[in-house]
C-alpha cells in the first residue's frame, strides 16, 4: 500500500494514498462530530466527504466550536 | 419588557453571553441558565485530535437550548475573519456572525476598515451580520449601510471590566442608527450593565465580567437582573437632575413649634 503525507491540523500525518476526507475522519475517530473540513483552504461540506479524496501535500483543518466571547 | 428583535427573530433576554474563560463546564452551563440569555457566542479553532472532546462546546451546550453565534476572534484581516465565518457558517448550525476584526493585539480594538469590508462580503453572502466596533457613530454608520443586522459597539475594551467609558457616544450612536445597538464588551459588573441599558441601547453582550466572577452563577443573575432594570429604567423616563434639593414631603401641615 502506497503511503502519502499530509497536514492535519498542522501536523504531518501518513495516510494510504486514495484516502478520501470521510475515510480520515473515521480513522481520528471524528465522524459523526459537528465539525467543519478545510481542505486546502476551501470548505468540504458534509455530502463531499466520501467523494473527495486526498493527495500528497494537502492541508486539512478540522474545526469546532469551542468556548469564546 | 418588549423583546429583543433581530433581523426578524425574537430573543427572551436583551443579554447576549460568551461561553469562554470558565472555571468548569458545569459551571459554565449553571451560569449561562441564571444569566437568562437565550443566544451564546462560541469561537471556531482547530479539532484537538487526541482528545477531540476536550475542547468541543456542544459536549456541554446544546443548540435546541440556546441559539449559537459563532465568531470570528483572534482575526486580524477582513480575509482571516470572512473565513472564520464561512467556517462557523458550514457546522450547518448557525448563518450569524459575531463579526470581529481586530486591529491591535494590546487593545483589541477593531480594524474598522476590514471590519466595514468583511460586514459587505459576508452579508452579500447570505450571513446575518453583528460586526463588534468601536464607540464610533461614523463606523457605526457605515456598517450599518454595509448590511449589519445589528452593530456591537464596545463599553471599553474587551475583558476589561472598566465599564461605560463614553455614555455620550453610545447615546449617539443609538439615536442614528436603524438596526439594533448591542453594547459588546467591556462591561465589569451589574452596575455596569444597568447603566449601559439606562442609554437605551437594545441589549449587552458580555463574557469576563461573569466567567471571571468569583462566583459566575450568582454574576450571571445579578447580570440577568441588571439589564432588565437598565432596560425598564430607560423605558420608564428618569426623573430631571436638578442641582438643588427639591422636598419630597408636603410644606403644609406641619405642626408649629412650640
Amino acid at each position: 500500500m502506497e503511503i502519502m503525507q499530509i497536514q492535519v491540523n498542522g501536523r504531518e500525518r501518513d495516510v494510504p494514498a486514495g484516502t478520501s476526507v470521510a475515510t480520515l475522519l473515521r480513522d481520528l475517530g471524528l465522524d459523526g462530530r459537528t465539525l467543519v473540513v478545510e481542505l486546502n483552504r476551501r470548505i468540504v461540506r458534509p455530502p463531499e466527504t466520501e467523494s473527495v479524496q486526498l493527495e500528497a501535500g494537502d492541508h486539512v483543518e478540522l474545526v469546532h466550536f469551542v468556548g469564546g466571547g | 419588557m418588549a423583546p429583543l428583535e433581530i433581523a426578524g427573530r425574537t430573543f427572551a433576554s436583551r443579554l447576549i453571553v460568551g461561553t469562554g474563560k470558565y472555571p468548569s463546564r458545569e459551571v459554565m452551563l449553571e451560569a449561562i441558565r441564571a444569566s437568562g440569555a437565550d443566544m451564546v457566542t462560541v469561537a471556531v479553532r482547530r479539532v484537538d485530535i487526541e482528545n477531540p472532546d476536550r475542547d468541543d462546546i456542544l459536549g456541554t451546550l446544546s443548540p435546541d437550548e440556546f441559539s449559537l453565534l459563532p465568531n470570528t476572534a483572534a482575526c486580524y484581516s477582513a480575509e482571516e475573519a470572512i473565513r472564520a465565518a464561512r467556517l462557523g457558517r458550514a457546522a450547518g448550525l448557525s448563518d450569524w456572525v459575531k463579526l470581529e476584526v481586530i486591529g491591535d493585539p494590546d487593545t483589541l480594538l477593531p480594524h474598522t476598515e476590514e471590519l466595514i469590508e468583511a460586514t459587505r462580503v459576508l452579508v452579500a453572502e447570505g450571513f446575518v451580520v453583528l460586526p463588534y466596533t468601536n464607540d464610533d457613530l461614523i463606523t457605526a454608520l457605515r456598517l450599518e449601510e454595509a448590511g449589519a443586522a445589528a452593530v456591537m459597539p464596545l463599553a471599553s475594551p474587551i475583558g476589561s471590566g472598566l465599564g461605560l467609558l463614553n455614555p455620550l457616544n453610545i447615546r449617539i450612536i443609538k439615536s442614528r442608527l436603524s438596526v439594533p445597538v448591542i453594547v459588546d464588551a467591556g462591561v465589569g459588573t451589574a452596575s455596569d450593565a444597568c447603566a449601559t441599558m439606562e442609554q437605551g441601547v437594545d441589549g449587552i453582550l458580555m463574557n469576563t465580567a461573569i466567567a471571571e466572577a468569583e462566583d459566575p452563577v450568582e454574576m450571571a443573575r445579578a447580570m440577568r437582573l441588571a439589564v432588565e432594570a437598565g432596560r425598564c429604567a430607560y423605558v420608564a423616563g428618569r426623573m430631571p437632575r436638578r442641582e438643588w434639593a427639591v422636598p419630597s414631603s408636603p410644606l403644609e401641615g406641619v405642626p408649629p413649634p412650640a
